[in-house]
């Protein structure tokens, strides 16, 4: 057993000489330092800055010196508008996945083959995705306008009342994450759609002389195949959840009455408008470990198996 | 060879000149504001300029929400402004706290301090230092569409208090016309409300005492009162449809297209409303301005004759050159604000000026502030950003039957405890 060991370990460091030898270490030391100076100068250090900050109850102006121990973190932990927030976010993650991952699917399963027609199909469906996300809240606030938006037109035309969305602490929440999925419905499409023409043509040529139908052939076929970039999709999906802030603030700007925050945007309104550094920092703080978390397990149970 | 030289020396001559005569640069940051108002400021500047050899003055404009947010880490840079636009209130406060200020008292010209009110000064005045200057002051008033209330048979001479409102709500939403205009979405004018609420009800010392922590704080009978009496105009659903998703710019232009009754609001909008309208607005004919109803039954007296608005004015930062202060008194004197007064740019709070206002709304409101008992700070400024936009919060909240009087208290409370 403990021979098993040192054999291992000799090999090792004749892996270390051999790789010394065709100049890897060499490169990694060359290349290294730049990237790793720059990620600490401009992630690790700031974070760190958070960290302290977090335990400040401090406004901004001068150096923090009001220390308060873990009292931002009690007070998020506390505030309801915080855990409105935290529910939006997992609302935006589970729309995502229930309803902008199956409509991109199905999107791409119809026009990721090459012809013209499809490929002005794509642009079209793409082009929200272009879109600045200030411009696309900026649009969809007039849209959504009930006195003279779209929606109030369309609503007006049927003979209803005209309806304002946007103002209702029920309904506001729903007309984000419409914006949302009509935002980045194409992003996911195309990740889709790059898959799907990977996927070997004769491979699916030979399902259908066994006598598969279509919806069989996307089911058995098309999907596992191309189960990567949907692993990767959902990803995004995830860590954009986690993300969504410009969207929503011409959209709503986190109202009516604080019911369409993000945990992004409640960070924004209540850290720095506010200027509670302390307490924003304090939710910075607790939106990267979310976020870290997420990454870390996404990794190991969904990405690590298949390597993709 | 020789000619070459020379006139490369006569070159560095003239940009060496050129550096002496533009020493000291004064950088002047204000909210931004419309063109009419910026040729204001840049004339005063020429003026001074034209006096003062080697001295460059410099307004830079940047947009009321981004001013605010931006201002805290401009005070931390290099990039600090020398003078800068205020409300006064905690955030001035806390600014001087950080040493981000200068005290101005004895820099000032002699006899200038006597032009301006003291009440207006102490807006500036922390701890007995005189951190920067008033400008203008300015006033919340109950602006009146009176086509509409005429037409609903309202007689809004005899409004007088809340009840009498409230009343009149009612009778305008029965003959069909939407009774009051207001730009939810942005919840500051939402808070007028509940601010003069509880100056009515609390009388002019009820933010004072729950600044000190006296008694129940923001807690107290007054701010709760305040709450019941917003909700019992709020259930009646007096404003327009969808108001928590109108901005309040969307809702200075419908009132002044005609959508609503009344609009309570800034004397400032005056201008501006007729601006933001598609129709051009109501005439001078067609408007009136009333002051807050009063209270007939408050919880401590006092508080009908108070007044809310702003003392809005300069701060003056650390890094000020003695030329910034100058140029600060210069901007301030009776000739520039009288000035101001006659282009209908501002209400001056110079002393003796207001006479020079042909505006009747204008001259209306310098008068309701120089009668004033006591002129209450918007409290969205006065308690500092955190506390202040708690109660913007609350207010839209309360509006809308989201939380109760007494929670609303409390969330101020809390939020004044952990500032």
């Amino acid at each position: 057993m403990a021979i098993a060991a040192t054999t291992r370990r000799l090999s090792a460091s004749e892996r270390l000489r051999r790789s010394l030898g065709n100049g890897r270490v060499t490169a990694a030391l060359i290349l290294l330092p730049p990237a790793l100076l720059i990620f600490t100068l401009f992630v690790m250090l700031p974070l760190g800055e958070s960290v302290w900050y977090s335990f400040f109850n401090w406004n901004g102006y001068g150096a923090p010196t009001d220390f308060v121990g873990l009292e931002n973190y009690q007070r998020i932990a506390g505030h309801s508008i915080f855990h409105k927030a935290v529910g939006n976010t997992l609302k935006i993650v589970a729309i995502s996945i229930l309803l902008q991952m199956p409509l991109a699917l199905l999107l791409a399963l119809l026009i990721y083959r090459k012809t013209p027609t499809n490929a002005v199909f794509r642009l079209i469906f793409f082009l929200p995705f272009i879109l600045a996300e200030v411009a696309a809240g900026l649009i969809w606030s007039f849209v959504f306008d009930g006195n003279y938006g779209v929606t109030a037109s369309i609503a007006q035309s049927f003979g209803a009342e005209s309806f304002f969305i946007l103002a209702d602490r029920d309904w506001a929440f729903v007309a984000v994450m419409t914006v949302i999925v009509w935002k980045y419905f194409g992003f996911h499409m195309m990740i889709y759609i790059a898959a799907l023409q990977s996927v070997p043509e004769d491979l699916i040529e030979a399902a259908r002389i066994e006598g598969a139908k279509r919806r069989q052939i996307v089911r058995y076929v098309q999907i596992p195949h191309i189960k990567p970039a949907i692993i990767v999709s959902a990803f995004f999906a995830i860590i954009g959840a986690l993300q969504v802030f410009d969207i929503i603030i011409p959209l709503t700007n986190g109202g009516p009455s604080n019911q369409t925050h993000t945990i992004v945007t409640y960070l924004y309104t209540f850290g720095l408008t506010r200027l509670n550094i302390g307490f924003g920092s304090a939710v910075g703080v607790i939106l990267f470990f979310a976020a870290i978390t997420v990454a870390i397990f996404y990794q190991r149970f969904f990405m690590g198996k298949d390597k993709a | 060879m020789k000619r070459t030289l020379t006139t490369l020396a006569l070159l560095a001559g003239t940009t060496t000149a050129g550096a002496a005569a533009a020493q000291t640069e004064i950088s002047v940051l204000r909210v931004a504001i419309n063109e009419e108002q910026e040729q204001y400021y840049e004339d005063i500047a020429q003026a001074f300029e034209a006096e003062h050899d080697g001295v460059d003055v410099n307004f830079e404009y940047i947009a009321n929400e981004a001013y605010k947010s931006k201002l805290p880490t401009l005070l931390q840079s290099d990039a600090r402004p020398d003078i800068f636009y205020s409300w006064g209130g905690q955030t001035l406060v806390q600014q001087s706290e950080a040493g981000f200020l200068q005290d101005i008292s004895g820099m000032l010209p002699e006899g200038f301090r006597e032009t301006l009110p003291e009440a207006a000064l102490e807006a500036y005045t922390v701890d007995g230092s005189l951190y920067g200057l008033p400008l203008y002051a300015t006033e919340v008033v109950l602006w009146v569409n009176t086509t509409l209330t005429e037409q609903a048979g309202v007689d809004v001479d005899q409004i007088e208090t809340w009840e009498d409102f409230l009343s009149a709500v009612q009778t305008l939403k029965d003959e069909g016309v939407t009774p009051i205009i207001t730009g939810g979405q942005d919840k500051w004018p939402l808070h007028f409300y509940w601010s003069y609420l509880a100056l009515r009800e609390g009388g002019p010392d009820v933010v004072s005492t729950a600044m000190g922590g006296e008694g129940d704080g923001f807690e107290s009978e007054a701010f709760i009162e305040a709450g019941r009496e917003f909700q019992k105009l709020t259930e009646m659903e007096p404003f327009q449809e969808g108001f928590m998703g109108t901005t309040y710019e969307t809702s200075s232009g419908m009132f002044a297209d005609g959508a609503g009754a009344f609009y309570l609001m800034g004397d400032w909008d005056y201008l501006p409303m007729r601006e933001r309208s598609t129709s051009g607005g109501l005439s001078d004919e067609e408007l009136k301005i009333i002051t807050f109803p009063v209270i007939s039954d408050p919880v401590t007296e006092g508080g009908a004759e108070a007044t809310l608005g702003g003392i809005n004015g300069w701060a003056v930062s650390s890094s000020a050159e003695p030329e910034a202060i100058e140029f600060l008194a210069f901007m301030l004197n009776e000739e520039n604000q009288r000035k101001a007064a006659e282009q209908e740019i501002f209400i001056p709070v110079a002393k003796g000026t207001s006479d020079a206002l042909q505006n009747d709304f204008y001259a209306q409101v310098a008068e309701h502030i120089e009668s004033s008992a006591y002129h209450q700070i918007f409290l969205d400024q006065f308690l500092g950003a955190s506390v202040g936009a708690t109660v913007n919060d609350i207010s839209a909240d309360l509006a809308q039957g989201a939380v109760t009087p007494e929670e609303a208290a409390a969330q101020v409370q809390e939020a004044w405890d952990f500032r």
